[in-house]
């Protein structure tokens, strides 16, 4: 039941922020429109914005208090699906470290999702400008430090197997390192662990085609980790009687390829019809920069 | 309401500061039926027409506290009140399980009002406003500042306001029809 609340709220929550602060956005998107239906659902999505100044001043409120609002949300989100493993009893699931873990987690993956969209597109639309050398490093730095403290619960993890005493946490951790299902924990360890190390060089935060390599990296070791954190403690449940394997089998690569697909399709269609960054925001930027410089 | 054929005069300015200069010297002058429209948030030019307090902090704070009570008291009345359930003889009222969802409102119906209040305080939707009738306010969301004196301000005269806003260094002086 948390999750209904979780996910749903997020999910709300995220849709608001994101279409307040495109609301002054489809508001010039409209007055530059010369065609008839452009403008005309334009102007319905700007709802009739004229920039007003006091419009703006609550508009500047409103939008501060949507993003304190939602940066709590991302913190507790992944600390409720953390809580569907950590309060069920199976093996490898039940550990008071999964919240931290998986917030950890989802900001390392999500930062790594970002960098494997934002570095094509930046590439392709010529956006050098805006998305700029300094954000890709900073995006390096963040991933660096979110994947130490992912690390930090892998390692936490093999320890409290050990360190507890408990059997059955014991045989969990033996069969996730050298069971059927090793080759993949081994490969996560090396995607999500090892390859991210190398961001410690400077040169390689400057430089965009590893960062795009290692974020690529990242993505595949975190869909791996959620498959060994399922699959592995799954299959060997406490009653042999109810061990068995599991490998995806067509339609479930099918429905993962078409949750991409279906990813990718929204996304394109987005850059197609709205700003991919924020105008007004950008606006603002240029002019105090040019202030700045006189 | 009493309807003039004139909604205001409309002042357009090239960069913000002329039009906050602009703004504070029509202030000062007495006019206090007026607004500014830009493409970008200026700082300072809502309070410079005489605007300080938005409203918003305070709809945002009634949401969450909306969200707060109403979430734990969802639950509450669910496990307590409507559909008790004995399990392991642990109380009804077991808060701490309550929590999660809890916040969760609480997040939820503070961003709803938050949007909405918001909405409902710019009066937006607005499918008609006067000042679009203006060809040149498209620019509005581009690159211009417009500063609006409306007529319906006590010390507005069509001729004294037009040579008042000409002498603040706009760069032209439109009249906005209804």
């Amino acid at each position: 039941m948390w999750d209904v609340f979780a996910v749903s709220t997020y999910f709300t929550v995220s849709l608001i922020f994101w279409y307040v602060g495109l609301i002054p956005d489809l508001a010039t998107l409209r007055d530059r429109a010369r065609k008839r239906f452009p403008r005309f659902a334009y102007g319905i999505l700007a709802m009739g914005w004229r920039g007003s100044a006091i419009h703006w001043h609550r508009y500047e409120m409103a939008y501060l208090l949507l993003a304190g609002l939602a940066t709590p949300l991302v913190v507790s989100v992944h600390t409720v699906v953390s809580f569907d493993f950590a309060v069920a009893l199976v093996p490898g699931w039940h550990s008071t470290i999964f919240p931290p873990y998986f917030v950890a987690g989802a900001i390392y993956s999500g930062f790594a999702m970002v960098l494997t969209l934002a570095i094509p597109l930046r590439k392709v639309y010529s956006l050098e400008d805006f998305i700029t050398l300094r954000h890709l490093r900073n995006m390096g730095e963040v991933m660096l430090a979110t994947g130490l403290i992912v690390a930090y619960g892998y390692v936490m993890e093999t320890f409290m197997a050990w360190y507890s005493g408990n059997l059955y946490e014991q045989y969990m951790m033996m069969n996730r390192m050298f069971g059927p299902y090793a080759y993949m924990y081994w490969v996560l360890i090396l995607f999500n662990l090892l390859v991210p190390q190398a961001l410690w060089i400077r040169g390689v935060r400057t430089n965009v085609p590893a960062l795009f390599a290692i974020a690529i990296c990242v993505n595949i070791g975190m869909w791996l980790e959620r498959y060994v954190i399922v699959v592995v403690s799954l299959s060997r449940d406490f009653m042999p009687s109810a061990w068995g394997m599991y490998s995806g089998t067509i339609w479930d690569y099918a429905v993962l390829a078409g949750s991409i697909g279906l990813f990718l399709a929204l996304m394109f269609l987005f850059i197609r019809i709205l700003p991919m960054i924020s105008i007004f925001e950008m606006r603002e930027l240029v002019h105090e920069a040019t202030v700045k410089s006189e | 309401m009493n309807r003039t054929p004139v909604y205001g005069l409309m002042a357009e300015f090239t960069n913000p500061e002329a039009l906050l200069a602009g703004a504070r010297r029509a202030y000062a002058e007495g006019f206090r039926r007026m607004d500014a429209f830009t493409p970008f948030p200026v700082e300072g030019l809502a309070e410079a027409i005489g605007f300080h307090k938005t409203g918003i902090p305070l709809i945002v704070l009634i949401g969450g506290i909306i969200g707060c009570v109403g979430g734990f008291y969802l639950q509450y009345w669910i496990s307590v009140i409507d559909y008790p359930i004995n399990v392991g003889g642990r109380p009804l009222n077991s808060w701490p399980s309550f929590i999660p969802v809890t916040f969760e409102l609480t997040v939820l119906i503070a961003a709803l009002f938050a949007l909405f209040g918001l909405l409902a305080l710019n009066r937006l939707p607005m499918p008609y406003h006067p000042v679009f009738n203006l060809e040149r306010f498209e620019l509005a969301s581009r690159n211009r500042f417009f500063l609006c004196i409306e007529a319906t301000d006590p010390k507005f005269d069509d001729e004294a306001t037009r040579r008042f806003l000409e002498s603040v260094k706009s760069q032209g002086v439109y009249q906005v029809e209804h």
